[in-house]
């Protein structure tokens, strides 16, 4: 990584201390997620009435942000076209860790039905570190909320750690990226 | 000295504490006027922990690691100077002689910060919210002033203790009944100065996205929110000691501030917004000259 004077050099959890409040955090992570709302596809209809009062999401810590930095969890809701990739990718980087990754529908699974489509990507996974899948076409607000509910449950036990997985293999998912996005002009990763 | 120390920081922490119990109050309340379940009443302490053991790696210069520094300072300095219950020796805190206009003073203390840090972020909507956010400032603050001089000259006195002994001996000795217009424009100052709903350019959640703090995260956002809900209990509790006739218990301090603090919240939940310079203009027609109404007869009556 470049040396930039206004970001951090080194993986912040070499930094930080650890342990002794460890599974109170989680506790907390668990129960106040914040989702920054980009509505990348087609199930960005179905994430309003998971956070209105229909099925209202805040009932268990969830709420909607407005901007990437306080952001915990991006959805992917649906198909991912190439240029949208190139955004994800952007507003994944800015979020601040931990931070998670649930992604909706076939779509970002297998491809769905953009299988074949000369500019929507088949396997999310490949590009950016998932956590939760809900399957479906699209998934209901219920499956997404079981979906939300899945998540709190691996956080809560420490097992949702994607974005160690993305640090980690930051090489690996750089790689894949710059296959995919032809004009790659991206600031660094500031961990 | 060193004891007085301890218990303004006990009661500072109570305050932060107080502060984010009625958001989470404020937020359930609002679910069940949305007819939906809410999260818990203590769902901002767990954002509030989540938020300060977050990770950041964001930085813009100094002033951006001040500002929240400045926020929370400038809602606990507000918060010391304002005796909480009077008479008390642990609870009165810091007020002194005087101690009104340094109040207001300070109220502004935390926002200035706010913009300064705001400003240096560098994000494009956050020079929108905070030229929203001072003009506004610039905008409830005068019917507000206005209300505490006549306060002020009503008891011939600018220390909060003196204007609470005023309005001892009974509910109708207190400044809401006494001086009505006066309070009247306080309290709809007080919307402004609560960034609820129809002044709510600041924030703006469907524009600006969140307003001046949209580049903060992790625990600088952490100490932003405990500094807002410090700021907010300060709020309340000058409102009450310049209007409700102050507290001389514990319970009575919860009981009116509680009452205070469901005014903007019953407000915010069934208005729709004003534009800036709409409610700028707002501010200083209809509270300004409701205030004046009293100004003027406080002048008069001497």
């Amino acid at each position: 990584m470049g040396k930039d004077k206004y970001f951090l050099n080194e993986n912040p959890e070499k930094l930080t201390y650890s342990g002794v409040f460890k599974r109170f955090d989680d506790w907390a992570r668990a129960r106040s997620l914040w989702v920054v709302a980009y509505g990348t596809g087609c199930g960005a209809i179905e994430i309003r009435p998971t956070f209105t009062s229909r099925f209202d999401a805040e009932r268990l810590g969830m709420q909607m942000v407005g901007t990437p930095r306080q952001a915990d969890v991006i959805i992917i809701s649906g198909y991912l076209t190439v240029k949208t990739l190139k955004r994800v990718i952007r507003v994944y980087e800015q979020m601040q860790s931990p931070k998670y990754v649930v992604a909706l529908g076939a779509c970002p699974i297998n491809g769905g039905m953009y299988y074949d489509s000369y500019n929507a990507i088949n396997r999310l996974d490949l590009y950016l570190p998932v956590d939760v899948w809900v399957t479906g076409c699209m998934p209901r607000p219920e499956a997404i909320l079981a979906g939300f509910k899945k998540l709190q449950e691996l956080i809560d036990s420490g097992k949702a750690d994607g974005w160690k997985k993305y640090i980690d293999n930051l090489e690996w998912y750089r790689e894949n990226q710059k296959k995919i996005i032809k004009n790659w002009r991206m600031p660094n990763y500031n961990w | 000295m060193a004891v007085k120390i301890f218990y303004a920081f006990l009661t500072l922490i109570g305050g932060i504490a107080y502060g984010l119990l009625l958001g989470g109050i404020s937020r359930k309340i609002t679910a069940r006027m949305q007819n939906r379940r809410g999260p818990t009443i203590f769902q901002n302490f767990i954002d509030v922990w989540k938020l300060f053991r977050k990770k950041t790696a964001i930085s813009h210069g100094v002033m951006f690691y001040l500002a929240p520094m400045f926020r929370l300072f400038g809602g606990a300095g507000t918060f010391l100077l304002i005796p909480v219950v009077i008479d008390s020796p642990y609870l009165s805190n810091f007020s002194f002689g005087g101690d009104l206009l340094v109040v207001m003073y300070f109220m502004v203390f935390g926002c200035l910060g706010m913009a300064l840090g705001a400003a240096e972020s560098g994000h494009p909507h956050a020079p929108i919210a905070v030229t929203r956010g001072l003009s506004q400032m610039a905008g409830y603050e005068l019917p507000f002033v206005i209300s505490v001089v006549v306060l002020m000259v009503a008891d011939k006195t600018t220390t909060i203790e003196g204007i609470v002994r005023a309005q001892q001996g009974g509910i109708l000795h207190w400044h809401l009944f006494t001086h009505p217009f006066a309070a009247a424009a306080a309290f709809v100052s007080l919307l402004g100065m609560m960034m609820s709903y129809p002044f709510q350019v600041v924030m703006a959640p469907q524009e600006i996205p969140v307003g001046p703090p949209t580049e903060y995260s992790a625990t600088f956002l952490s100490y932003m929110f405990s500094g807002r809900s410090v700021f907010a209990v300060a709020k309340y509790v000058l409102f009450m000691d310049l209007f409700l006739g102050g507290a001389t218990n514990l319970l009575w301090a919860f009981v009116k501030t509680f009452i205070i603090f469901l005014w903007p919240l019953f407000i915010t939940n069934v208005f729709p917004r004003f534009r800036l310079e709409q409610s700028v203009l707002f501010f200083w027609t209809w509270p300004t000259l409701i205030g004046l109404i009293d100004l003027i007869r406080i002048f008069i009556v001497r």
